[in-house]
């Protein structure tokens, strides 16, 4: 909890209020980590076979109580410390601001008291969290979770409102369009929520074993009118969301288009590419190169779509060049070379020695919008189409090319090089071709990039761009295309949408890493072999022959074979 | 003119001979067995043979085409399959999969054929699914069934040697190596597994070196038995002549008073 305080998101948060006037988001987030450590302090042990499950009482609430406690005595010392000196000189964010938040306004005696108090108290009723029985707890903490988000999203909900045109929701649940909840609206939502979980507890279950028990041609329409349902909502969305939430999803869709190739090059091919972006780059301004008048060599002003098929080229081209010296190389060499050749790409493209072609720093500008036909895709509503199309191209291809020949020799690859070698693989035209798929899938992101935004800079192909890439593919599940989307969507539109989050975006995405690592190492929605393969231990039949023993040490030879 | 020929063949790693100046040669439809003390240069044979290692002398031939310099790949092209003393199989693979891998040398479909779905892409596909079914079939009811969808780092000890073998076949080899095929099976499974590899020459047509320190097994399948040493060969002849030569007593089988131990 220091450290969070020590951060100053804190103090940021504090700016945005929850629900007016009582809860701002800076107290709300401090106690919601306090709650979390008595909840994790609070869980019981897992349940082994044939045991009956340990009983949960008043001890889990009393160690999650002591949790929150320790918590609260920390920041009431940090809260004795900085009135006693100046620490701003070392951490800049101890401001007299953030002891006025943390000690509620109060002295410090005060103070004291009740930051411990309450941080406890928060814990402990983290922990009786577990107290409660299932069909409560499912419908309580979801609900309790709604309402956090439509206070942070209230952007977004007032716009979806007056979209639908019910903007008499926006007065009874907000102060005012793009303000905080009411204490009143607070209240509404959490009921209708819990309402709605309460009678939602175990139907959705039933729902999804009645489908799978339909006959399949029945099943087939089922899904079909599911896809039809889902693809209209998808048409509406950019017009009733506005453009600002628009460029978001746009900017999320772009992101995952790149994901999904990167998913191919890491997920199924195992080449761990840090320098994903040059790609990216290449398809940009190969686009830009090609379309725009403004391109200072060579200015063929195509429509882009006559360009692709040539942005395809470049990117396979460019795909080949990074692909041909790593050939020979595994693992973390591998992974080093790609970096730098992403930082290559960026720093040639912002150089004075190409400029007369690039346009150095000043990049090229002047792209003119996606034309297909008669349709001009200019507004980012306008822009969520193609992207939507591309994601949509590349998730099938994922899928396709999954279970196919390549498909398994890419996956040999990534388990087993040399073996797969020995098996017939061709390993040159394996790595060439994913490096090349991933390539051009990135290129299409590169190429609508650039038409969206007009320009394209070598600052915008950042190594943080690879680095976000390969983060959404981890979080979200490697292999897997939902949990690819799903990693898009939380990493990229949630930073975004809340303001008060970009800052603090890395920092985020730290934090989120290390949980993940440690408590789903497999992502939000793994594909099935790579979270068998990451619980094998409890899956083998024989574990005492764990795989992971025997893959890196070739020569030797388990007990008891000789 | 034997289907493979080894002349000479030399690899140092370091200071330490592997393999010293080896001349083996075996027949079309033949077993042969390679046994030897460990650290006697077996695998290292193997490797050599694959491609998976370079030798530094000495010649390869195999169908009267020298190997020597050729890509693991390239060499499974040609028909020699393997498979490896410490079980390397793809284990986050399923069954069925790691078996269809197999298949890639023998098929052609490229990417574009995988995304456009075109009719010859899909017959392939479903003629790999059905060639891996029929290879899996050889192990009876082991490998039948549930088990095809299962991963293969699941299965048991003696499931995953079986699996490479499986894995071995599918690519339809002439020479297939088996690098000691009955390490860490039961002795009912390794009576078992002898059966199958008399199977594999009869009705598969295979030619078979086989790395096995189970003398049972080996008595009761090589045509022949070749003795390494320190990568020297000491002899090669039948079962009954090796087993009763005084060096190989010496230096691998010991005495039948310290066989007891």
């Amino acid at each position: 909890m220091v450290l969070v305080a020590a951060t100053g998101i804190v103090t940021t948060f504090q700016a945005r209020l929850v629900i007016d006037p009582v809860l701002p988001l800076g107290t709300m987030f401090i106690y919601l980590v306090a709650a979390a450590f008595g909840w994790m302090a609070a869980q019981p042990p897992p349940t082994l076979e044939g045991f009956a499950p340990a009983k949960v009482g008043s001890r889990n609430v009393m160690a999650g109580a002591l949790a929150g406690l320790l918590g609260g005595l920390s920041v009431g010392l940090l809260l004795v410390v900085m009135t006693v000196f100046d620490l701003r000189g070392v951490f800049i964010e101890l401001s007299p601001e953030l002891s006025e938040i943390l000690g509620f306004g109060m002295p410090v005696a005060a103070s004291i008291v009740a930051v411990v108090l309450v941080s406890s108290l928060a814990a402990a009723l983290g922990a009786s969290l577990h107290l409660l029985p299932e069909r409560p707890r499912h419908s309580l903490i979801p609900a309790l979770i709604w309402v956090v988000v439509f206070s942070l999203f209230t952007d977004l909900f007032g716009q979806l409102f007056t979209g639908l045109s019910i903007d008499f929701l926006v007065d009874l649940l907000y102060t005012s369009r793009g303000g905080p909840l009411t204490i009143v609206g607070a209240l509404i939502l959490f009921t209708v929520f819990v309402a709605v979980f309460w009678y939602l507890g175990g139907r959705e279950r039933r729902l999804r074993e009645t489908v799978q028990s339909m006959p399949k041609e029945r099943r087939i329409r089922w899904q079909v009118g599911m896809a039809a349902i889902v693809l209209v909502v998808l048409y509406f969305i950019p017009q009733l969301m506005g453009p600002f939430v628009s460029q978001i999803m746009v900017t999320a869709g772009i992101f995952l288009l790149m994901a999904l190739g990167l998913n191919i090059v890491v997920g199924y091919a195992g080449l761990l590419d840090l320098g994903y972006v040059a790609f990216f780059a290449v398809g940009a301004y190969a686009g830009a190169i090609l379309t725009s008048p403004q391109s200072p060599a060579f200015a063929p002003e195509l429509t882009l779509v006559a360009a692709l098929p040539f942005v395809m080229i470049a990117a396979a081209f460019a795909g080949i060049v990074v692909a041909t010296p790593v050939i020979r190389m595994r693992g973390d060499y591998l992974a080093i070379v790609t970096l730098g050749f992403g930082e290559i790409a960026r720093i040639l493209l912002n150089s004075e020695w190409l400029s007369p072609y690039f346009g150095g720093a000043q990049g090229i500008t002047n792209i003119p919008d996606l034309q297909i036909g008669p349709f001009t895709f200019s507004t980012p509503q306008d822009y969520f189409y193609p992207v939507f199309l591309f994601v949509l191209i590349a998730a099938y291809i994922t899928l396709a090319v999954q279970k196919s020949r390549w498909g398994r020799a890419w996956m040999a690859m990534r388990e087993d090089e040399s073996v797969a070698e020995a098996m017939g693989v061709n390993i040159v035209t394996a790595k060439l071709s994913a490096f090349v798929v991933g390539a051009i899938l990135a290129s299409f992101g590169g190429a609508l990039f650039g038409s969206q935004i007009g320009s394209v800079f070598p600052h915008s192909f950042d190594i943080v761009v690879s680095i976000t890439i390969l983060v959404i593919i981890i979080v979200g599940g490697m292999g897997s295309v939902p949990g690819v989307t799903l990693g898009a969507l939380v990493l990229i539109v949630l930073p975004n949408l809340l303001r008060e989050f970009s800052e603090y975006q890395f920092l985020f995405y730290g934090v989120l890493l290390i949980a993940m690592m440690l408590k789903r190492p497999e992502g939000f929605i793994p594909s099935k072999r790579r979270a068998q393969e990451l619980h094998s231990e409890e899956l083998s039949q024989d574990s005492w022959l764990e795989i992971y023993g025997e893959k890196g040490q070739a020569e030797t030879v388990p007990e008891g074979t000789v | 003119m034997p289907l493979l020929e080894i002349e000479g063949l030399s690899k140092a790693f370091g200071g330490l001979r592997a393999i010293n100046g080896l001349d083996i040669h075996v027949d079309e439809g033949e077993i042969v067995s390679v046994i030897g003390p460990n650290g006697a240069g077996k695998t290292t044979f193997f490797n050599l043979i694959t491609g998976m290692d370079g030798p530094d002398e000495g010649s390869i031939v195999f169908d009267g085409q020298t190997i020597v310099g050729l890509r693991p790949n390239q060499i499974l092209q040609l028909g020699m399959a393997r498979t490896f003393q410490n079980v390397r199989l793809f284990p986050a693979m399923t069954v069925l999969e790691n078996v269809m891998v197999g298949q890639h040398s023998r098929t052609k479909a490229g990417l574009f054929g995988a995304i456009f779905k075109t009719p010859s892409q899909r017959r392939e596909e479903a003629a790999i699914e059905e060639k891996a079914k029929e290879v899996l079939s050889f192990f009876g009811t082991r490998l039948a069934g549930y088990r095809h969808d299962q991963l293969s780092m699941v299965l048991s000890y003696a499931n995953r040697r079986r699996l490479e073998i499986a894995r071995a076949m599918a690519t339809e080899p002439r020479l297939l190596l088996l690098d000691e095929p009955t390490a860490g099976m039961n002795p009912r499974e390794t009576v078992e597994l002898t059966e199958l590899i008399g199977q594999l020459r009869s009705e598969r047509g295979f030619t078979i070196i086989l790395i096995e320190h189970d003398m049972q097994v080996v008595r009761n399948v090589s045509d022949r038995v070749v003795v390494l040493d320190h990568g020297v060969k000491l002899i090669e002849g039948s079962y009954d002549h090796v087993s009763t030569d005084e060096q190989v007593i010496e230096a691998y089988l010991g005495r039948p008073a310290e066989r007891q131990g």
